[in-house]
């Protein structure tokens, strides 16, 4: 291995300066370090040998730790979506009768990409678990979610804070890869354009009975539709609900609810028979929900039912005025005592008849009801239409992982319209497993 | 806080002497954790042995039974990963959660079987950790049930001396009865099978099965007709003694390739409650034996 003389000879041979003793002193020191290093080589080997010669076979239980996905790393999905709609060429899309929740720019028509959804989610620490569900499309990154939640409080307590699907009604915390049709129902779209988020602070109780029972309240900022951004301290809006659930049978489980949200709007935009609107008040609703789902010994895999209804009720009080869209503000001598008392629901259906395949059908109908203008200035007239439609839709899903889908819809939102809309979506979901939610 | 400590310290003595509730995710833990805890213990099956483990949701009922449950026993490697994250999220039980002595993961006290070598979803639906039907293999429930004795003891302790004397029975039972399998099992050594999912690694392997086919292309995936005249095809030429499938999948792919074969196909009950003769852990090995004896030469 080492050459001692050698390399003592060498290096007499660079340095010939080199006294006669410095070079002793070297070779005590390379005739060291050889002797260590072959003494840590025989107590490998020997260690080896001994290894060698135990059996191998021991099957000592390996307690290791959990080694959920990737360790340290969080969860993380990535949804992509996509569609092809074949649609009148409407420019405006109005629920008749509604105010408009947010933007009412309509569907693109067409080819075009739904939001791309990254979601990531993980424990903080013992105490805390952490979720994001970013929607990208083109130059936005909405964040859709971004919340924590306790998981040691105990006692079936939990406190989730942050921005959060408010956790009303049924649909309200499925994002749109997870709904059953490839557009949201009318009465959702009504009530919140798409789902109501808050930002701010949910307290849950879950009972601790057979029958599962859950209450809870939230607290948010409130500048989603109904309420508006009022610039003020304090809660603008507060949701309750409570939730009921159980088994009926090995083959049937059911859920039903019953919500209640209350928000406060400033001057909220909105439109209504081709006018530009502000209101100003109190929004209230109350939701009720009914899910029931069937398959065969509880066995999802092969067959499956799902029935789902919603129905809800909204009385606003305030004024309503034009917009003022030159100066802001309202018109003035516009001003009108507003109240409005109106209502909708939709029940779906839906069946996989053989694995990988699925149907449904749902059906939508809203009523403006009772909607009261005061001294209604700007003469808007009561609506006569109830928004319906009727839509069918037929999805294959070639893996857990990813769907197709074909749907039609006959849809009858809109006063004087009759339309008959085919959409063709795709949802496929990369990285973690995605939740079973009920 | 005083005054919640004092509750706490009155009330603490009084939660010990109830019984401690166990949610168990898969029906063979429930008869696991039942033999060790007799009465001590009030057991919940979260699943039968009719339903696919994989592809449960997140009910009501388990939320409502998560919420109660002291110690939850899951197969874990991910069989559960699409509901029970879930469930532990939505219950509010913090003694449960992942990490706590509530928390009990059977897939931990053995060595996994099938680990991939890569991580695709082009392989269909692949535990990372790997094959998570470990109890096929009774030296597997063997295993688990010392390390789940054990953690009921941790959590019960006034009860820990009466846990491991159950242990301790089933065990002794429990060790004659496999030597008992495995004496029956000799003319199975060796016996070709094609199985529908990969659900019987851990028998195959236990009593030395030889597996020759999957019908499933990949794990998770249902196997088309195309892809099982395929499979059938190429066992035409050395056909398999029996097509195995467990009781909670469709019968149609076993059947089908099976009558193709001119073979049995055995619907194994899997589980416990996957046969009206499967009622506790004995009874549905001595069944899966009778059934697989069947098919041997």
């Amino acid at each position: 291995m080492f050459r001692p003389t050698l390399l003592a000879a060498a290096l007499t041979a660079a340095f010939p300066a080199f006294a006669q003793s410095d070079l002793d002193a070297l070779r005590a020191e390379l005739r060291e370090m050889k002797a260590a290093y072959e003494a840590r080589i025989a107590a490998l080997e020997a260690r080896i040998q001994q290894a060698e010669a135990q059996p191998a076979a021991q099957p000592a239980p390996p307690a290791q730790p959990s080694a959920t996905s990737g360790g340290f790393n969080p969860d993380i999905s990535l949804i992509l979506q996509g569609r092809y709609a074949h649609l009148d060429d409407l420019g405006h899309r109005h629920l008749a009768g509604f105010l408009p929740a947010g933007h009412d720019d309509g569907t693109p028509r067409g080819f075009s990409l739904d939001h791309t959804e990254l979601v990531m989610s993980a424990s903080v620490d013992p105490y805390f678990n952490g979720y994001l569900n970013l929607a990208l499309i083109d130059e936005k990154a909405e964040i859709e979610e971004a919340w924590f939640q306790t998981t040691a409080l105990g006692h079936g307590v939990s406190v989730k804070g942050g921005r959060f699907r408010s956790g009303l009604g049924y649909q309200n915390e499925k994002h749109p890869h997870a709904w059953d049709f490839a557009d949201n129902n009318l009465m959702y779209r009504a009530l919140f354009g798409e789902a109501y988020n808050h930002d701010g602070v949910q307290l849950k109780w879950v009972a601790p009975t057979d029958l599962y029972l859950a209450l809870g309240a939230e607290a948010g900022w409130g500048d989603a539709f109904p309420g508006t951004n009022r610039n003020r301290n304090g809660a603008g809006a507060t949701t309750l609900f409570g939730h009921l659930g159980g088994d009926v049978g090995v083959s049937s489980s059911w859920r039903a609810g019953l919500s209640w949200l209350s928000a406060k709007a400033s001057e909220r935009e909105g439109e209504l028979d081709n006018t530009d609107t502000l209101f100003t008040g109190n929004s209230k609703t109350w939701l009720a929900d009914f899910v029931w789902k069937w398959a065969p010994g509880g066995n999802a895999r092969e067959r499956n039912f799902s029935f789902a209804t919603e129905y809800f009720r909204r009385a606003e009080r305030g004024t309503l005025c034009e917009h003022d869209s030159a100066n802001g503000g309202c018109v003035a001598a516009t001003d009108a005592a507003y109240r409005s008392n109106q209502s909708g629901y939709y029940a779906q259906a839906v069946y996989q008849f053989m694995p990988r395949w699925r149907t449904g059908y749902r059906y939508d109908r809203l009523n403006p009801g009772t909607v009261d203008f005061g001294s209604n200035p700007l003469g808007f007239a009561p609506a006569g239409h109830k928004p319906t439609r009727h839509s069918l839709m037929l999805d294959y899903s070639p893996s857990e992982f990813s769907r197709l889908r074909l749907q039609y819809s006959k849809d009858r939102s809109m006063a004087g319209q009759n339309e008959n809309q085919w959409f063709v979506q795709y949802i496929h979901s990369l990285g973690s497993h995605g939740a079973h939610t009920f | 806080m005083k005054r919640l400590l004092l509750f706490l310290t009155l009330w603490a003595p009084l939660a010990a002497h109830a019984a401690l509730n166990v949610f168990a995710c898969e029906p063979e833990w429930a008869a696991l954790a039942t033999e060790i805890g007799g009465d001590d213990v009030r057991v919940y099956a979260a699943t039968t042995a009719q339903q696919d483990p994989h592809r449960i949701e997140a009910r009501p009922s388990l939320i409502a039974q998560m919420r109660r449950a002291d110690l939850v026993v899951c197969s874990g490697a991910e069989l559960e990963a699409a509901w029970l994250p879930l469930l532990l999220r939505e219950a509010g039980n913090p003694g449960v959660q992942p990490g706590r002595p509530g928390y009990f993961e059977a897939t931990h006290f053995v060595t996994l079987r099938d680990k991939p070598a890569s991580l695709d979803r082009a392989q269909g639906d692949v535990h990372a950790a790997g094959n998570p039907h470990i109890h096929t293999d009774p030296r597997n429930i063997a295993r688990v049930g010392a390390a789940l004795a054990q953690r009921m003891g941790e959590l019960d302790p006034p009860r820990a001396a009466a846990h491991q004397r159950r242990w301790q029975a089933f065990s002794a039972r429990w060790t004659a009865a496999i030597a008992a399998w495995e004496a029956r099992a000799t003319p199975l050594k060796g016996m070709p099978v094609a199985v529908q999912h990969a659900s019987f690694s851990y028998l195959v392997a236990w009593l030395h099965l030889r597996e020759v086919a999957t019908l499933e292309p990949r794990p998770g995936v249902d196997p088309s007709a195309s892809h099982l005249a395929r499979v059938a095809a190429q066992l035409q030429a050395d056909p398999p003694r029996a097509v195995l499938r467990a009781a909670y999948q469709s019968p149609r792919p076993a059947d089908w390739v099976a009558q193709r074969l001119g073979v049995p196909a055995l619907t194994l009950p899997y589980t416990v409650g996957g046969s009206a003769r499967a009622t506790d852990l004995f009874a549905l090995f001595d069944e899966t034996l009778d059934l697989l004896l069947r098919a041997a030469p």
